[in-house]
């Protein structure tokens, strides 16, 4: 067993090769192939009839909202939409699937020879990729395991499995990229932005709700190492990837793991593993059984798809606007760059930003604490910016408090962290922790004092004209007063003081 | 002698989820070779202006609406199954075959 080479090494040794295949689940009303709702969260085993639990007799229908919205998803992904294509029978035995098959398309997607422009933030400025999509296909989705018996509630060491198959035949879209070559140690941040564009992408066509925490939409990552000029190398799947972060992690831990082994002098063995979000490392799953094992076939209870040119043309002709359109349309209002707006894409808050400016919050401020003490918070928590449970309203409260002098943005901070460990609204936290600017002079003059006293070599500094040294006493300041100074005055404060005109 | 291995016969078996005994392998790939080279007779006449045939029935876009049909009431959909343990259908241990 070989232990994982830190990541610039492996950058530095190996090319990675990555490839993404993501499930969407469709919003549709119904099932893909029955007159089954699709509601999440409901009782086990009150949304399913005899299709989708393949009793003897059933025939699928296709729905017809599920195709447009599946050719709606290849359009906006720059795909051709094939004239003529067949469902597939995916022959399985596994209990996620009562049929024991899944209804797929194997050789005959309904998209092909699509891409999706991506644009990932580096030290030289927003760069993008284009990541081409190889193909868009339908699918139904499969029940829901649970393994019980066992003592972690995992599958190793599960006595038995229950089976939920309310998702069971919930339409399925499956989109997969070809190998995204040449982006260096860039590729966790490609992965992680190709997700992202894609979700937005399929929110804002409105065919699926896209939640990566309830699992209508999927990630599995492939990732591959090269040495430069070899070819592609063996790669592995990865599976269980829940959320933009995720993504992220996923393949930086696999370009470790396999560049520890092929270092080793081993091999990558092509096989799916699990990703696992509280170590943030992968670990082996089943063994993937081989394509032809599947034993793919044309569906026989279905007849072939030919989406007519004219209906195509139509669904082309009324798709929204793009999301990199949409992007260039809000940094225009926000008078923002490219910059600033990939910022906002890659922390994953542009459409809390959006959200909040909605709301009523200024963009500014929106910009400056989603992007800023937000993401910090949640990167510390290991959560998605947008699960924190702080609220438009939340910043906006905060900054009147701003306004009005009431908070500086130490204390601002201390409020949204309170926010966030559940203390209340803001202004019920600013009440329970006691959270006021000290405006006092008479009290800031005394720190201040205290502070020159403390760093006499700094105080001389500052008469000297070294104005910029100011900024070690002001830090004493804060800190002897606990955040609750506004350092603006106790800088102006200061500088009186000293007798020293400000720079 | 056989087209059709008795490797590949159990591989089948084992795809399809069968308990073929060892003994009866050689059995059923002397059949399946039959089988295919009955099928295969089949191709000896298709000419390249002939496409493979999936379905006999020349229709395309069966579609429905996206309308939800009434579904089965839980204790219906449960009703058939051979164990049941909180409103899920119960089933045997999934990776030990793979394991």
């Amino acid at each position: 067993m070989s232990s994982p080479k830190a990541f610039v090494d492996a950058i530095g040794e190996f090319e990675p090769v990555i490839g993404m295949e993501v499930h969407v689940e469709l919003g549709t009303e119904s099932k893909m192939f029955c007159g089954c709702p699709t509601r999440f969260g409901a009782p086990p085993n009150t949304q399913v009839c005899p299709v989708c639990l393949g009793l003897p007799g059933s025939m699928p229908v296709m729905n017809a909202a599920a195709i447009e919205s599946i050719i709606r998803i290849g359009l906006a992904l720059n795909c051709s939409i094939v004239e003529w294509c067949r469902m597939s029978r995916k022959n399985y035995f596994y209990p996620d699937m009562p049929k024991d098959y899944q209804i797929s398309q194997y050789d005959e997607p309904l998209c092909v020879d699509g891409y999706l422009d991506v644009t990932v933030a580096t030290a030289d400025g927003p760069l993008t990729v284009r990541v081409e999509i190889e193909r868009v296909h339908l699918e139904e989705d499969t029940g829901k395991l649970t393994h019980s018996g066992g003592s972690t509630g995992r599958i190793h060491g599960a006595d038995h499995s229950l089976v939920d198959y309310n998702r069971a035949g919930i339409p399925l879209v499956e989109i997969v990229t070809r190998p995204v070559t040449g982006t260096g140690a860039l590729a966790p941040e490609v992965a992680r932005a190709y997700v992202t564009e894609l979700r937005d992408l399929v929110r804002g066509l409105g065919v699926s709700d896209v939640k990566m925490e309830e699992g209508s939409l999927r990630c599995d990552a492939n990732v591959s190492l090269n040495r430069p000029g070899d070819s592609l190398g063996t790669r592995s799947e990865t599976k269980n990837v829940n959320s933009l972060r995720s993504v992220e992690q996923a393949v930086r831990s696999e370009i470790q793991r396999q560049a520890g082994v092929l270092a080793a002098g081993g091999r990558v063995v092509q096989e799916t593993r699990h990703f696992h979000e509280d170590t943030g490392v992968t670990t082996p799953g089943r063994s993937k059984e081989q394509a032809e094992d599947y034993r793919y076939f044309p569906e026989p209870d279905l007849v072939p798809l030919a989406p007519s040119r004219a209906w195509v043309d139509e669904l082309r002709a009324a798709l929204p606007e793009q999301p990199s359109v949409h992007r260039a349309r809000l940094a225009h209002t926000w008078g923002i760059g490219d910059f600033e707006m990939v910022s906002l894409v890659n922390a994953g808050v542009l459409d809390l930003v959006e959200q909040s400016v909605a709301a009523g919050l200024a963009p500014d401020a929106a910009r400056k604490w989603w992007a800023g003490e937000l993401t910090r918070a949640a990167g510390e928590r290991g959560v998605d910016p947008a699960d924190l449970p702080v609220t438009a309203q939340d910043i906006i409260r905060v900054e009147e408090l701003i306004a009005v002098g009431a908070l500086n943005d130490q204390l601002a901070r201390q409020v949204f962290e309170g926010v966030i460990a559940g203390e209340g609204r803001p202004d019920e936290v600013v009440a329970a922790r006691a959270l006021a600017v000290v405006s006092d002079d008479g009290a800031l003059l005394a720190a201040i004092d205290d502070a020159l006293s403390a760093q006499p070599d700094i105080a001389e500094k500052i008469r000297g004209g070294k104005v910029q040294a100011a900024g070690a006493i002001v830090g004493a300041v804060m800190k002897a007063t606990r955040g609750q100074a506004d350092a603006s005055r106790v800088r102006a404060l200061l500088l009186e003081r000293l007798g020293v005109e400000d720079a | 002698m056989s087209a059709i291995t008795r490797a590949e016969v159990a591989h089948l078996a084992h795809l399809a989820r069968l308990d073929i005994p060892d003994a009866e392998l050689d059995h059923y790939a002397e059949q399946l070779d039959v089988i295919l080279g009955a099928v295969a007779r089949v191709s000896e006449v298709v000419a390249d202006d002939i496409p493979p045939t999936s379905h006999p029935v020349p229709l395309v876009n069966v579609l429905r609406p996206d309308v939800i049909a009434p579904c089965l009431s839980r204790e219906e959909a449960l009703a058939a199954a051979s164990a049941v343990e909180d409103d899920r259908f119960s089933v045997p241990r999934i990776l030990e075959e793979e394991a």
